[in-house]
């Protein structure tokens, strides 16, 4: 059981990388990471997003909008498919979780709040973590597998969006054409991102 | 010599400002400078500790490599040769044409080798100076920055790092590439992220898998269809077959593969001419040897590790460390890749971190992916791209370590 959780974590991670083999969470990933510090701290905030969200949409998948799924109360429910909301649910309940974060890195971390701006609260449309509640429902993933694919899928932006961060910082010493300078080298930089994380394409395990 | 400094001299005003041909400067000063030392000096109190300018830096690297470019062309003939003699036919192009023309015939001999490989590995190697130089001096009269010598060390490896028999236009388009895409829109020499001679290699290696992965381009002859005969790397028989592959290769095998008498890139079969190389940058202190002796450190780790592991289902889990380093890119990717001193760790310690992660995904890739049998690439690749982020921790330790010493004498 823990190999497989952990060949679960090591995929999501690794293989299937949220941001830089299915470009997911392009946004903050780009717009964020002009520091490691303020990359760090947002790649924090989005792991535990993932964290929390992925088994909470899981149960509200299960419990309340997949076809039977409230069979549990009572036998006049069982018809009752609302998987057509299951957008507007997901993105609720992470919405909600993101709030929670926003509350807390206010109350304990104002330098890093302020540092964020506007995309600590943009994290609740950041397309890695819906995406990884739509992943969870399209491959059938149980409580646990959730809970591991959302941790590993934060842990595998916040690597990635650290390491774009430190090689601008980096980069601030690079001659850029002008009219690259900016998002331009940044969208390069990731494209060869993703070919050096292409070494684990491939890995069955 | 000298009515060639009167001549140069002489052409000088068209090139310089006002002059009919300024655009052309950056590419009249690189013919100038390579021919002669530049007369320009520093101005100004400015401290200079060695004339190691990126001109003798390149030179040297170059240097380090000659050995292995005569190598590569001795073994490139050598194994056509092997498996002539195993039932292949040559293959059919301008290139078994000129070797004929010149009058040699297809025996593993010295001079016939040497010859036979010179005229697979010149085509390869003048096609990449072509295209990349064209693009490195396009780019200097567009953006009027002098033509850099760096594009010397990336013209002689990537040559080196591609199979014999792979299409010239191919190896022009994934030179291009890796200048434009990893090197020249970061500003040119020293100013990338990522060693652009691997960015070239990456790009043709997903590009074009026919022509630089499997069993068929290692080797410059046609030997489809002979019976025993592999023309496989001896990395992936390893792949396949595990450790019973490689001992079928005979008692002498280890000794070979150092030597790097075995089928694989052109330049990268020997290790011990990658020693020698290796020799030359470090006591020069152009490559790191933190880097290197990091690199080994996490290659016998990781091997180590998984050899006592084990697997029943993959062969590759039992070949040790003293078969890694001399097959396939190790020796070659560590001595003269990881130890860029451009897309790698700048911090002593993070060498040590950067050259050990190196290591341990190298094997790593060779032995849990089956999709690729080679690793040294990408996993160079990989730890380029976190180069960066480990300096950043080392010098926020250090940062941290020395306001703590500070607070304390207070």
């Amino acid at each position: 059981m823990f190999e497989h959780y952990l060949s679960l974590a090591v995929k999501a991670i690794f293989v299937e990388n949220m941001a830089l083999a299915f470009f997911l969470g392009m946004c903050s990933f780009l717009a964020v990471s002009k520091k490691v510090d303020t990359a760090l701290g947002l790649g924090a905030a989005v792991t535990f997003v993932l964290t929390v969200t992925a088994p909470l949409n899981y149960l509200l998948y299960t419990f309340l909008l997949k076809e039977g799924a409230m069979s549990w109360l009572g036998p006049q429910f069982v018809s009752i498919d609302l998987s057509f909301l299951r957008f507007l649910a997901f993105i609720g309940s992470i919405a909600a979780s993101v709030q929670i974060v926003e509350m807390i890195m206010d109350k304990f971390a104002p330098a890093l709040y302020s540092a964020l701006g506007v995309f600590l609260p943009l994290i609740a449309v950041n397309c890695a973590i819906l995406g990884a509640a739509l992943f969870i429902v399209e491959r059938d993933y149980t409580l646990g597998e959730s809970t591991v694919f959302g941790l590993g899928s934060g842990i595998g932006f916040w690597l990635a969006i650290v390491a774009l961060a430190a090689l601008r910082e980096k980069m601030v010493y690079s001659n850029v054409p002008a009219g690259l300078r900016g998002l331009g080298i940044t969208f390069i930089v990731t494209g060869l991102m993703a070919i050096g994380f292409m070494a684990f394409a491939g890995i069955q395990l | 010599m000298r009515f060639l400094r009167t001549f140069l001299d002489k052409q000088a005003p068209l090139f310089e400002e006002g002059g009919k041909l300024e655009k052309l400067f950056p590419l009249w000063e690189a013919t100038d400078t390579l021919l002669y030392s530049p007369s320009s000096v520093s101005k100004g109190t400015i401290h200079v500790r060695d004339g190691l300018d990126l001109k003798r830096m390149m030179g040297i690297v170059v240097f380090g490599l000659l050995p292995i470019v005569f190598m590569a062309m001795l073994n490139v003939g050598r194994q056509a040769h092997l498996a002539i003699a195993a039932g292949a036919t040559p293959l059919e192009n301008w290139q078994t044409g000129l070797f004929q023309a010149m009058g040699f015939q297809f025996t593993n001999a010295l001079w016939p080798n040497f010859v036979h490989g010179a005229i697979y590995f010149l085509p390869i190697f003048i096609t990449c100076f072509a295209a990349g130089g064209a693009i490195e001096v396009w780019f200097s009269i567009v953006r009027k920055h002098e033509v850099n010598e760096g594009f010397f060390v990336t013209g002689f490896l990537l040559p080196l790092t591609l199979p014999p028999t792979i299409p010239l236009w191919q190896v022009a388009l994934g030179t291009a590439f890796g200048v434009f895409i990893g090197k020249e829109i970061f500003g040119g020499t020293g100013m990338n992220v990522f060693n652009p001679a691997l960015v070239s290699r990456a790009f043709l290696f997903f590009a074009y898998p026919a022509q630089i992965s499997g069993d068929a381009p290692w080797i410059a002859a046609n030997f489809a269809g002979v019976d025993g005969f592999s023309g496989a790397t001896w990395l992936s028989r390893a792949a396949t077959g595990g450790m019973e592959a490689i001992n079928n290769l005979g008692a002498d095998a280890w000794r070979q593969a150092f030597i790097g008498f075995m089928p694989g890139s052109m330049g990268e079969t020997s290790t011990l001419l990658c020693i020698v190389g290796a020799l030359v940058i470090v006591a020069t202190q152009i490559g790191s040897w933190r880097t290197i002796v990091g690199l080994t450190l996490g290659t016998f780790a990781m091997s180590f590790v998984l050899n006592q592991v084990g697997s029943d289902t993959n062969a590759m889990f039992a070949l040790p460390f003293h078969w890694h380093i001399v097959l396939g890119g190790w020796a070659f990717g560590t001595v003269f890749m990881a130890t860029d001193p451009v897309s790698s760790s700048f911090t002593d310690k993070g060498k040590w971190i950067y050259g050990f992660m190196t290591g341990v995904l190298v094997v790593l890739a060779r032995v849990v992916n089956p999709a690729y049998p080679e690793g040294m690439m990408l996993a160079i690749l990989f730890m380029n791209m976190f180069a960066p982020l480990i300096d950043h921790f080392v010098v926020q330790a250090n940062i941290k370590r020395r306001a703590a010493r500070h607070e304390a004498v207070q």
